[in-house]
Protein backbone atom coordinates (compact mmCIF):
# COMPACT_ATOMS: atom_id res chain seq x y z
CA UNK A 1 0.00 0.00 0.00
CA UNK A 2 1.31 3.38 -0.92
CA UNK A 3 2.08 5.69 1.94
CA UNK A 4 0.29 9.03 2.01
CA UNK A 5 2.60 10.61 4.53
CA UNK A 6 6.30 10.14 5.10
CA UNK A 7 5.79 9.30 8.73
CA UNK A 8 5.53 5.56 8.23
CA UNK A 9 8.23 3.51 9.92
CA UNK A 10 8.96 -0.10 9.13
CA UNK A 11 9.35 -2.11 12.31
CA UNK A 12 12.18 -4.61 12.30
CA UNK A 13 13.62 -6.93 14.90
CA UNK A 14 17.19 -6.68 13.71
CA UNK A 15 20.01 -7.12 16.19
CA UNK A 16 21.36 -3.95 17.77
CA UNK A 17 24.75 -2.80 16.59
CA UNK A 18 27.53 -2.61 19.16
CA UNK A 19 27.15 1.14 19.54
CA UNK A 20 23.41 0.79 20.07
CA UNK A 21 23.85 -1.99 22.59
CA UNK A 22 26.03 0.33 24.67
CA UNK A 23 22.92 2.50 25.25
CA UNK A 24 25.13 5.38 26.35
CA UNK A 25 25.13 7.48 23.13
CA UNK A 26 21.34 7.29 22.94
CA UNK A 27 21.00 8.02 26.65
CA UNK A 28 23.22 11.07 26.30
CA UNK A 29 21.24 12.24 23.28
CA UNK A 30 18.06 11.91 25.30
CA UNK A 31 19.58 13.81 28.19
CA UNK A 32 20.68 16.57 25.83
CA UNK A 33 17.10 16.76 24.60
CA UNK A 34 15.62 17.12 28.09
CA UNK A 35 18.32 19.63 29.00
CA UNK A 36 17.40 21.80 26.03
CA UNK A 37 13.80 21.74 27.15
CA UNK A 38 14.77 23.25 30.51
CA UNK A 39 15.28 26.56 28.75
CA UNK A 40 12.10 26.49 26.73
CA UNK A 41 9.31 28.84 27.61
CA UNK A 42 6.80 27.04 29.77
CA UNK A 43 3.44 26.30 28.22
CA UNK A 44 1.66 26.79 31.52
CA UNK A 45 -1.17 29.30 31.88
CA UNK A 46 -1.21 30.35 35.55
CA UNK A 47 -4.93 29.92 35.97
CA UNK A 48 -6.35 32.22 38.61
CA UNK A 49 -4.27 35.15 37.37
CA UNK A 50 -4.28 34.33 33.68
CA UNK A 51 -7.19 32.83 31.82
CA UNK A 52 -6.98 31.14 28.52
CA UNK A 53 -9.03 32.93 25.85
CA UNK A 54 -11.93 30.95 24.42
CA UNK A 55 -11.84 30.00 20.78
CA UNK A 56 -14.10 32.23 18.65
CA UNK A 57 -16.28 29.24 17.84
CA UNK A 58 -16.75 28.28 21.50
CA UNK A 59 -20.32 27.25 22.25
CA UNK A 60 -21.31 27.87 25.86
CA UNK A 61 -24.42 29.02 27.71
CA UNK A 62 -27.26 30.30 25.54
CA UNK A 63 -28.66 33.80 25.44
CA UNK A 64 -32.00 35.07 24.15
CA UNK A 65 -31.31 38.34 22.41
CA UNK A 66 -33.25 41.56 22.38
CA UNK A 67 -33.21 43.99 19.48
CA UNK A 68 -31.89 47.59 19.57
CA UNK A 69 -35.05 48.89 21.23
CA UNK A 70 -34.87 46.23 23.91
CA UNK A 71 -37.65 44.01 22.51
CA UNK A 72 -37.29 40.25 22.64
CA UNK A 73 -36.47 38.76 19.27
CA UNK A 74 -37.97 35.33 19.95
CA UNK A 75 -41.35 34.64 18.37
CA UNK A 76 -41.72 31.14 19.81
CA UNK A 77 -41.80 29.54 16.39
CA UNK A 78 -40.34 26.36 17.87
CA UNK A 79 -37.75 25.77 15.16
CA UNK A 80 -35.00 25.58 17.73
CA UNK A 81 -36.90 22.96 19.69
CA UNK A 82 -37.43 20.96 16.51
CA UNK A 83 -33.80 21.28 15.51
CA UNK A 84 -32.51 20.33 18.94
CA UNK A 85 -31.10 16.76 18.76
CA UNK A 86 -31.10 16.46 22.53
CA UNK A 87 -34.63 17.72 23.01
CA UNK A 88 -33.46 20.20 25.55
CA UNK A 89 -35.63 23.14 24.52
CA UNK A 90 -39.28 23.64 25.31
CA UNK A 91 -41.47 26.72 25.10
CA UNK A 92 -45.01 28.00 25.41
CA UNK A 93 -46.13 30.58 22.87
CA UNK A 94 -48.35 33.52 23.68
CA UNK A 95 -49.96 36.45 21.85
CA UNK A 96 -48.67 39.96 22.38
CA UNK A 97 -51.33 42.15 23.96
CA UNK A 98 -51.81 45.83 23.10
CA UNK A 99 -49.43 47.93 25.17
CA UNK A 100 -46.69 45.28 25.12
CA UNK A 101 -45.12 46.46 21.88
CA UNK A 102 -42.05 47.71 23.73
CA UNK A 103 -41.49 44.21 25.16
CA UNK A 104 -41.83 41.88 22.20
CA UNK A 105 -40.87 42.61 18.61
CA UNK A 106 -43.63 40.65 16.87
CA UNK A 107 -47.20 39.61 17.67
CA UNK A 108 -46.23 36.22 18.99
CA UNK A 109 -43.75 35.67 21.79
CA UNK A 110 -42.49 33.00 24.15
CA UNK A 111 -44.32 33.02 27.45
CA UNK A 112 -41.94 30.45 28.80
CA UNK A 113 -38.74 29.34 27.17
CA UNK A 114 -36.71 26.65 28.91
CA UNK A 115 -33.42 25.00 28.07
CA UNK A 116 -32.35 22.00 30.10
CA UNK A 117 -28.61 22.50 30.36
CA UNK A 118 -28.02 18.88 31.40
CA UNK A 119 -29.69 17.62 28.23
CA UNK A 120 -28.11 20.24 26.02
CA UNK A 121 -25.09 19.07 24.02
CA UNK A 122 -24.11 22.59 22.96
CA UNK A 123 -24.14 21.69 19.28
CA UNK A 124 -25.44 25.09 18.21
CA UNK A 125 -28.22 23.75 15.93
CA UNK A 126 -30.80 25.92 17.73
CA UNK A 127 -28.78 28.94 16.81
CA UNK A 128 -28.59 27.84 13.17
CA UNK A 129 -32.30 27.06 13.04
CA UNK A 130 -33.42 30.39 14.49
CA UNK A 131 -34.89 32.65 11.77
CA UNK A 132 -35.15 35.66 14.08
CA UNK A 133 -31.53 35.78 15.39
CA UNK A 134 -32.97 35.30 18.86
CA UNK A 135 -30.99 32.44 20.39
CA UNK A 136 -27.19 32.35 20.44
CA UNK A 137 -24.57 30.33 22.19
CA UNK A 138 -22.05 32.48 24.05
CA UNK A 139 -18.61 32.04 25.57
CA UNK A 140 -20.07 31.88 29.06
CA UNK A 141 -19.86 28.63 31.05
CA UNK A 142 -22.97 27.13 32.64
CA UNK A 143 -22.33 27.28 36.39
CA UNK A 144 -22.47 24.12 38.49
CA UNK A 145 -25.16 23.29 40.98
CA UNK A 146 -26.14 20.57 43.39
CA UNK A 147 -29.74 20.36 42.17
CA UNK A 148 -30.89 19.03 38.83
CA UNK A 149 -33.75 21.54 38.81
CA UNK A 150 -31.24 24.36 38.75
CA UNK A 151 -30.12 23.34 35.30
CA UNK A 152 -33.45 24.04 33.65
CA UNK A 153 -32.89 27.61 32.57
CA UNK A 154 -36.00 29.74 32.13
CA UNK A 155 -36.40 33.13 30.53
CA UNK A 156 -35.20 34.82 33.72
CA UNK A 157 -31.73 33.44 33.12
CA UNK A 158 -31.69 33.23 29.32
CA UNK A 159 -32.96 36.62 28.15
CA UNK A 160 -30.29 39.26 28.25
CA UNK A 161 -31.05 42.30 30.38
CA UNK A 162 -31.46 45.63 28.63
CA UNK A 163 -28.57 47.38 30.38
CA UNK A 164 -26.27 44.38 30.29
CA UNK A 165 -26.18 43.18 26.69
CA UNK A 166 -24.33 39.95 25.88
CA UNK A 167 -21.79 40.30 23.10
CA UNK A 168 -22.41 37.75 20.35
CA UNK A 169 -20.45 39.40 17.54
CA UNK A 170 -17.91 36.58 17.63
CA UNK A 171 -20.67 34.08 16.88
CA UNK A 172 -22.03 36.21 14.09
CA UNK A 173 -18.70 36.28 12.28
CA UNK A 174 -17.97 32.57 12.53
CA UNK A 175 -19.60 29.46 11.24
CA UNK A 176 -22.30 29.77 8.65
CA UNK A 177 -22.72 33.55 9.14
CA UNK A 178 -19.02 34.21 8.65
CA UNK A 179 -18.97 32.59 5.26
CA UNK A 180 -21.62 34.87 3.77
CA UNK B 1 36.90 10.17 76.56
CA UNK B 2 37.86 13.73 75.83
CA UNK B 3 34.86 15.93 76.62
CA UNK B 4 35.63 18.46 73.87
CA UNK B 5 35.83 15.63 71.33
CA UNK B 6 32.40 14.52 72.48
CA UNK B 7 30.97 18.02 72.03
CA UNK B 8 32.66 18.38 68.65
CA UNK B 9 31.40 15.08 67.32
CA UNK B 10 27.86 15.53 68.63
CA UNK B 11 27.71 19.00 67.06
CA UNK B 12 28.77 17.52 63.72
CA UNK B 13 26.21 14.72 64.09
CA UNK B 14 23.36 17.12 64.83
CA UNK B 15 24.32 19.55 62.09
CA UNK B 16 24.81 16.78 59.56
CA UNK B 17 21.45 15.25 60.49
CA UNK B 18 19.68 18.58 60.08
CA UNK B 19 21.43 19.27 56.77
CA UNK B 20 20.59 15.81 55.51
CA UNK B 21 16.93 16.18 56.40
CA UNK B 22 16.80 19.71 55.03
CA UNK B 23 18.38 18.71 51.74
CA UNK B 24 16.14 15.65 51.50
CA UNK B 25 13.09 17.83 52.05
CA UNK B 26 14.14 20.32 49.42
CA UNK B 27 14.99 17.55 47.00
CA UNK B 28 11.27 16.89 46.77
CA UNK B 29 10.78 20.45 45.58
CA UNK B 30 13.84 20.26 43.33
CA UNK B 31 12.61 17.05 41.77
CA UNK B 32 9.25 18.56 40.96
CA UNK B 33 10.85 21.73 39.62
CA UNK B 34 13.35 19.84 37.45
CA UNK B 35 10.57 17.61 36.15
CA UNK B 36 8.48 20.66 35.35
CA UNK B 37 11.26 22.49 33.54
CA UNK B 38 12.14 19.47 31.46
CA UNK B 39 8.49 19.14 30.45
CA UNK B 40 8.08 22.87 29.68
CA UNK B 41 6.01 23.47 32.79
CA UNK B 42 6.39 25.75 35.79
CA UNK B 43 6.22 23.38 38.74
CA UNK B 44 4.98 24.19 42.25
CA UNK B 45 5.09 27.95 42.78
CA UNK B 46 2.14 28.71 45.05
CA UNK B 47 3.57 28.05 48.54
CA UNK B 48 5.85 31.02 49.12
CA UNK B 49 7.99 32.67 46.45
CA UNK B 50 8.96 30.09 43.80
CA UNK B 51 7.26 27.45 45.95
CA UNK B 52 10.04 27.33 48.56
CA UNK B 53 7.56 26.50 51.31
CA UNK B 54 6.19 23.53 49.38
CA UNK B 55 8.18 20.90 51.37
CA UNK B 56 6.75 22.30 54.62
CA UNK B 57 3.25 22.13 53.19
CA UNK B 58 3.84 18.55 52.02
CA UNK B 59 5.26 17.54 55.40
CA UNK B 60 2.36 19.17 57.23
CA UNK B 61 -0.08 17.36 55.00
CA UNK B 62 1.63 14.03 55.68
CA UNK B 63 1.37 14.54 59.45
CA UNK B 64 -2.34 15.24 59.35
CA UNK B 65 -3.26 12.28 57.15
CA UNK B 66 -4.94 9.27 58.70
CA UNK B 67 -2.37 6.74 59.84
CA UNK B 68 -3.92 3.52 58.66
CA UNK B 69 -2.66 0.00 59.31
CA UNK B 70 -4.40 -2.74 57.29
CA UNK B 71 -6.12 -5.45 59.30
CA UNK B 72 -4.06 -8.32 57.89
CA UNK B 73 -0.72 -6.54 58.00
CA UNK B 74 2.06 -7.81 60.24
CA UNK B 75 1.69 -4.98 62.71
CA UNK B 76 5.11 -4.85 64.31
CA UNK B 77 7.10 -5.18 61.12
CA UNK B 78 4.72 -2.82 59.34
CA UNK B 79 5.60 -0.10 61.85
CA UNK B 80 9.29 -1.02 61.94
CA UNK B 81 9.92 -0.91 58.17
CA UNK B 82 9.77 2.86 57.49
CA UNK B 83 11.94 3.54 60.52
CA UNK B 84 14.47 0.99 59.31
CA UNK B 85 14.53 2.54 55.85
CA UNK B 86 15.06 6.00 57.34
CA UNK B 87 17.67 4.81 59.84
CA UNK B 88 19.86 3.07 57.29
CA UNK B 89 19.57 6.01 54.92
CA UNK B 90 20.62 8.53 57.54
CA UNK B 91 23.46 6.41 58.97
CA UNK B 92 25.46 6.27 55.75
CA UNK B 93 26.43 9.92 55.84
CA UNK B 94 28.63 9.36 58.91
CA UNK B 95 31.82 8.41 57.06
CA UNK B 96 31.74 11.05 54.34
CA UNK B 97 34.25 13.87 54.81
CA UNK B 98 32.20 16.98 54.18
CA UNK B 99 35.12 19.38 54.05
CA UNK B 100 38.82 19.85 54.73
CA UNK B 101 39.73 19.63 58.43
CA UNK B 102 39.31 22.86 60.39
CA UNK B 103 42.05 24.19 62.70
CA UNK B 104 40.20 25.67 65.66
CA UNK B 105 41.16 26.47 69.28
CA UNK B 106 44.36 24.51 68.99
CA UNK B 107 42.91 21.30 67.62
CA UNK B 108 42.13 19.84 64.23
CA UNK B 109 38.46 19.17 63.69
CA UNK B 110 37.65 16.75 60.90
CA UNK B 111 34.36 17.65 59.21
CA UNK B 112 33.33 14.03 59.35
CA UNK B 113 31.40 12.14 61.99
CA UNK B 114 33.73 9.13 62.03
CA UNK B 115 36.89 8.57 60.03
CA UNK B 116 36.78 4.81 60.42
CA UNK B 117 39.41 2.96 58.43
CA UNK B 118 36.80 0.75 56.74
CA UNK B 119 34.60 3.66 55.68
CA UNK B 120 33.77 2.31 52.23
CA UNK B 121 32.86 -1.07 53.67
CA UNK B 122 30.56 0.69 56.11
CA UNK B 123 28.82 2.53 53.28
CA UNK B 124 28.31 -0.66 51.30
CA UNK B 125 27.11 -2.42 54.44
CA UNK B 126 24.45 0.16 55.16
CA UNK B 127 23.43 0.31 51.53
CA UNK B 128 22.83 -3.43 51.75
CA UNK B 129 20.83 -3.16 54.95
CA UNK B 130 18.79 -0.46 53.21
CA UNK B 131 16.99 -3.17 51.27
CA UNK B 132 15.51 -4.52 54.51
CA UNK B 133 13.29 -1.48 55.00
CA UNK B 134 11.71 -2.08 51.60
CA UNK B 135 11.62 -5.86 51.94
CA UNK B 136 10.03 -5.84 55.40
CA UNK B 137 7.64 -3.07 54.42
CA UNK B 138 6.53 -4.95 51.31
CA UNK B 139 6.15 -8.25 53.10
CA UNK B 140 4.43 -6.89 56.21
CA UNK B 141 1.81 -5.11 54.11
CA UNK B 142 0.31 -8.50 53.20
CA UNK B 143 -0.49 -7.23 49.74
CA UNK B 144 0.57 -9.02 46.60
CA UNK B 145 1.65 -5.84 44.83
CA UNK B 146 3.82 -4.81 47.74
CA UNK B 147 5.31 -8.28 47.90
CA UNK B 148 6.08 -8.26 44.18
CA UNK B 149 7.79 -4.93 44.55
CA UNK B 150 9.76 -6.09 47.58
CA UNK B 151 10.98 -9.20 45.76
CA UNK B 152 11.92 -7.26 42.66
CA UNK B 153 13.70 -4.58 44.64
CA UNK B 154 15.71 -6.95 46.75
CA UNK B 155 16.88 -8.98 43.76
CA UNK B 156 17.69 -5.76 41.91
CA UNK B 157 19.69 -4.33 44.79
CA UNK B 158 21.58 -7.57 45.37
CA UNK B 159 22.44 -7.83 41.66
CA UNK B 160 23.69 -4.29 41.36
CA UNK B 161 25.59 -4.36 44.64
CA UNK B 162 28.00 -6.86 43.05
CA UNK B 163 29.02 -4.54 40.24
CA UNK B 164 29.14 -1.64 42.68
CA UNK B 165 31.37 -3.60 45.04
CA UNK B 166 33.79 -4.52 42.27
CA UNK B 167 34.02 -0.89 41.18
CA UNK B 168 34.71 0.15 44.75
CA UNK B 169 37.46 -2.48 44.97
CA UNK B 170 39.02 -0.83 41.92
CA UNK B 171 39.01 2.52 43.66
CA UNK B 172 40.37 0.96 46.83
CA UNK B 173 43.17 -0.66 44.81
CA UNK B 174 44.16 2.71 43.43
CA UNK B 175 44.12 4.53 46.74
CA UNK B 176 45.31 1.68 48.94
CA UNK B 177 42.85 2.62 51.65
CA UNK B 178 39.28 1.86 52.65
CA UNK B 179 38.91 5.15 54.47
CA UNK B 180 36.83 7.68 52.57
CA UNK B 181 38.85 10.54 54.06
CA UNK B 182 42.09 9.09 52.65
CA UNK B 183 40.54 8.49 49.24
CA UNK B 184 39.39 12.10 49.10
CA UNK B 185 42.77 13.42 50.33
CA UNK B 186 44.55 11.55 47.56
CA UNK B 187 42.55 13.46 44.97
CA UNK B 188 44.03 16.72 46.26
CA UNK B 189 43.74 19.69 43.91
CA UNK B 190 42.93 19.00 40.31
CA UNK B 191 46.20 18.51 38.45
CA UNK B 192 49.38 16.90 39.72
CA UNK B 193 52.39 15.17 38.11
CA UNK B 194 51.08 15.83 34.62
CA UNK B 195 47.69 14.24 35.13
CA UNK B 196 44.30 14.88 36.71
CA UNK B 197 44.07 13.84 40.35
CA UNK B 198 40.35 13.09 40.41
CA UNK B 199 39.42 9.43 40.14
CA UNK B 200 36.87 10.06 37.40
CA UNK B 201 39.70 10.83 34.96
CA UNK B 202 41.66 7.79 36.07
CA UNK B 203 38.69 5.44 36.09
CA UNK B 204 36.01 6.73 33.69
CA UNK B 205 34.52 3.29 33.13
CA UNK B 206 34.34 2.67 36.85
CA UNK B 207 32.56 5.99 37.27
CA UNK B 208 29.90 5.11 34.69
CA UNK B 209 29.32 1.70 36.25
CA UNK B 210 29.15 3.26 39.70
CA UNK B 211 26.65 5.87 38.51
CA UNK B 212 24.41 3.23 36.96
CA UNK B 213 24.59 0.94 39.98
CA UNK B 214 23.89 3.76 42.40
CA UNK B 215 20.82 4.64 40.35
CA UNK B 216 19.72 1.06 40.86
CA UNK B 217 20.65 1.12 44.56
CA UNK B 218 18.54 4.25 45.07
CA UNK B 219 15.64 2.59 43.23
CA UNK B 220 15.42 5.53 40.92
CA UNK B 221 14.31 5.63 37.32
CA UNK B 222 15.24 3.99 34.99
CA UNK B 223 15.54 1.25 37.60
CA UNK B 224 12.54 2.10 39.79
CA UNK B 225 11.36 -1.46 40.11
CA UNK B 226 10.40 -0.70 43.70
CA UNK B 227 7.47 1.51 42.85
CA UNK B 228 6.37 0.84 39.32
CA UNK B 229 3.42 3.15 39.64
CA UNK B 230 1.70 1.88 36.55
CA UNK B 231 1.96 -1.82 37.36
CA UNK B 232 2.33 -2.16 41.13
CA UNK B 233 0.29 0.85 42.29
CA UNK B 234 2.81 2.26 44.77
CA UNK B 235 5.03 -0.80 45.02
CA UNK B 236 6.23 -1.61 48.53
CA UNK B 237 4.50 1.39 50.08
CA UNK B 238 1.06 0.77 48.57
CA UNK B 239 -0.47 0.11 51.99
CA UNK B 240 1.32 2.91 53.79
CA UNK B 241 -0.18 6.24 54.64
CA UNK B 242 0.54 9.33 56.67
CA UNK B 243 4.07 9.89 57.97
CA UNK B 244 5.02 6.23 57.52
CA UNK B 245 4.69 6.77 53.81
CA UNK B 246 6.47 10.08 54.29
CA UNK B 247 9.37 8.26 55.95
CA UNK B 248 9.71 5.87 53.03
CA UNK B 249 9.73 8.68 50.51
CA UNK B 250 12.06 10.70 52.69
CA UNK B 251 14.44 7.79 53.08
CA UNK B 252 14.60 7.54 49.32
CA UNK B 253 15.63 11.16 49.05
CA UNK B 254 18.18 10.82 51.84
CA UNK B 255 19.61 7.85 49.94
CA UNK B 256 19.78 9.95 46.81
CA UNK B 257 21.64 12.70 48.66
CA UNK B 258 24.12 10.25 50.20
CA UNK B 259 24.68 8.52 46.86
CA UNK B 260 25.40 11.84 45.18
CA UNK B 261 27.79 12.71 48.01
CA UNK B 262 29.59 9.37 47.68
CA UNK B 263 29.97 9.78 43.93
CA UNK B 264 31.35 13.25 44.52
CA UNK B 265 33.75 11.94 47.16
CA UNK B 266 34.97 8.82 45.37
CA UNK B 267 35.20 10.10 41.81
CA UNK B 268 35.01 13.88 41.75
CA UNK B 269 37.56 14.75 44.39
CA UNK B 270 35.18 15.44 47.29
CA UNK B 271 36.02 18.83 48.73
CA UNK B 272 39.06 19.29 46.44
CA UNK B 273 38.89 21.90 43.74
CA UNK B 274 41.34 23.40 41.23
CA UNK B 275 43.53 26.07 42.82
CA UNK B 276 42.79 24.99 46.38
CA UNK B 277 46.44 25.48 47.36
CA UNK B 278 45.97 29.26 47.21
CA UNK B 279 43.74 29.09 50.27
CA UNK B 280 44.41 27.87 53.78
CA UNK B 281 42.86 27.59 57.21
CA UNK B 282 39.21 28.37 57.75
CA UNK B 283 38.76 29.86 54.25
CA UNK B 284 39.84 26.58 52.68
CA UNK B 285 37.48 24.63 54.92
CA UNK B 286 34.49 26.80 54.09
CA UNK B 287 35.28 26.84 50.37
CA UNK B 288 35.95 23.11 50.32
CA UNK B 289 32.66 22.34 52.06
CA UNK B 290 30.79 24.59 49.65
CA UNK B 291 32.50 22.91 46.70
CA UNK B 292 31.59 19.51 48.07
CA UNK B 293 27.95 20.47 48.47
CA UNK B 294 27.91 22.02 45.01
CA UNK B 295 29.20 18.76 43.54
CA UNK B 296 26.63 16.80 45.54
CA UNK B 297 23.78 19.01 44.37
CA UNK B 298 25.03 18.66 40.82
CA UNK B 299 24.89 14.89 41.06
CA UNK B 300 21.45 15.04 42.63
CA UNK B 301 20.47 17.06 39.57
CA UNK B 302 22.04 14.45 37.28
CA UNK B 303 20.02 11.72 39.01
CA UNK B 304 16.83 13.71 38.48
CA UNK B 305 17.85 14.55 34.93
CA UNK B 306 18.20 10.84 34.16
CA UNK B 307 14.89 10.09 35.84
CA UNK B 308 13.00 12.56 33.68
CA UNK B 309 14.74 11.41 30.51
CA UNK B 310 14.63 7.65 30.46
CA UNK B 311 11.75 5.21 30.57
CA UNK B 312 11.91 2.28 32.97
CA UNK B 313 13.82 -0.87 32.14
CA UNK B 314 11.88 -4.07 31.93
CA UNK B 315 12.73 -6.52 34.70
CA UNK B 316 14.60 -8.95 32.44
CA UNK B 317 16.48 -6.07 30.78
CA UNK B 318 17.47 -4.87 34.23
CA UNK B 319 18.86 -8.26 35.18
CA UNK B 320 20.54 -8.60 31.78
CA UNK B 321 22.26 -5.26 32.18
CA UNK B 322 23.34 -5.97 35.72
CA UNK B 323 24.64 -9.52 35.41
CA UNK B 324 25.75 -9.78 31.80
CA UNK B 325 27.13 -6.32 31.16
CA UNK B 326 28.02 -4.36 34.28
CA UNK B 327 29.60 -7.16 36.31
CA UNK B 328 31.88 -8.43 33.48
CA UNK B 329 32.81 -4.84 32.60
CA UNK B 330 33.61 -4.06 36.20
CA UNK B 331 35.64 -7.27 36.47
CA UNK B 332 37.68 -6.46 33.35
CA UNK B 333 38.24 -2.97 34.63
CA UNK B 334 39.37 -4.33 37.99
CA UNK B 335 41.82 -6.80 36.44
CA UNK B 336 43.33 -4.19 34.12
CA UNK B 337 43.69 -1.75 37.01
CA UNK B 338 45.27 -4.42 39.18
CA UNK B 339 47.79 -5.38 36.50
CA UNK B 340 48.70 -1.76 35.79
CA UNK B 341 49.15 -1.06 39.49
CA UNK B 342 51.22 -4.18 39.97
CA UNK B 343 53.62 -3.14 37.24
CA UNK B 344 53.82 0.57 38.08
CA UNK B 345 53.80 0.75 41.86
CA UNK B 346 53.08 -2.79 43.02
CA UNK B 347 54.98 -6.04 43.44
CA UNK B 348 56.34 -6.28 39.91
CA UNK B 349 57.61 -2.70 39.63
CA UNK B 350 61.37 -2.16 39.80
CA UNK B 351 61.50 0.30 42.69
CA UNK B 352 59.07 -1.76 44.78
CA UNK B 353 61.25 -4.87 44.38
CA UNK B 354 64.26 -3.00 45.56
CA UNK B 355 62.34 -1.40 48.41
CA UNK B 356 60.86 -4.73 49.41
CA UNK B 357 64.23 -6.44 49.72
CA UNK B 358 65.60 -3.58 51.80
CA UNK B 359 62.55 -3.65 54.00
CA UNK B 360 62.83 -7.37 54.59
CA UNK B 361 66.48 -7.07 55.56
CA UNK B 362 65.70 -4.29 58.00
CA UNK B 363 62.57 -5.81 59.41
CA UNK B 364 63.97 -9.23 60.15
CA UNK B 365 65.86 -8.49 63.36
CA UNK B 366 63.17 -6.23 64.83
CA UNK B 367 60.55 -8.85 64.24
CA UNK B 368 62.56 -11.39 66.16
CA UNK B 369 63.14 -8.88 68.93
CA UNK B 370 59.45 -8.16 69.20
CA UNK B 371 58.70 -11.81 69.42
CA UNK B 372 61.32 -12.30 72.04
CA UNK B 373 60.01 -9.46 74.19
CA UNK B 374 56.52 -10.84 74.52
CA UNK B 375 57.53 -14.47 74.52
CA UNK B 376 56.52 -15.00 78.13
CA UNK B 377 53.06 -13.62 77.60
CA UNK B 378 52.31 -15.46 74.42
CA UNK B 379 54.53 -18.48 74.77
CA UNK B 380 54.35 -19.04 71.06
CA UNK B 381 56.05 -21.96 69.42
CA UNK B 382 58.27 -19.85 67.21
CA UNK B 383 59.61 -17.71 70.05
CA UNK B 384 60.39 -20.77 72.09
CA UNK B 385 62.47 -22.05 69.23
CA UNK B 386 64.54 -18.86 69.40
CA UNK B 387 65.39 -19.57 73.03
Amino acid sequence: MESLTNRKKVVSDKQMTFLESLYLPVVLAGMAMTFRHMFNKSATIRYPEQQRAFAPVYRGMHVLKRDEQGRENCTACGLCAVACPAEAITMVAGERLPGEEHLYREEKYAVTYEINMIRCIFCGLCEEACPKEAVFLTDRIVPTSFDREDFVYGKNRLVESIDNRIDITKRQHTGKRGKK
Amino acid sequence: MDISLLIEKSTIVVVLFLITLGIAAYQTLMERKVAAWMQDRVGPDRAGPFGILQPLADGGKMFFKEDFIPKNAERGLFILAPGLAMFTAAMTGAVIPWGPPVEMVGRTIALQVADINIGILYVIGFASIGVYGIMIGGWASNNKFSLFSAIRTSSQMISYELAMGIVIITIVLMSGSLSVATIVEQQHGFWADGYFTWNVFKQPLAFIIFLVTSLAECNRAPFDMAECENELIGGYHTEYSSMKLGFFLFAEYVNLFISAAIIAALFFGGYNFPGMDNFSGITLSILGTLVFFAKTVFFIFVFMWIRWTLPRFRYDQLMHLGWKKLIPLAMINLVITAVVIAFTSGWFSEDKKAAATVEVEQKQPTAVLNNASDSRASGSFRVNLNH
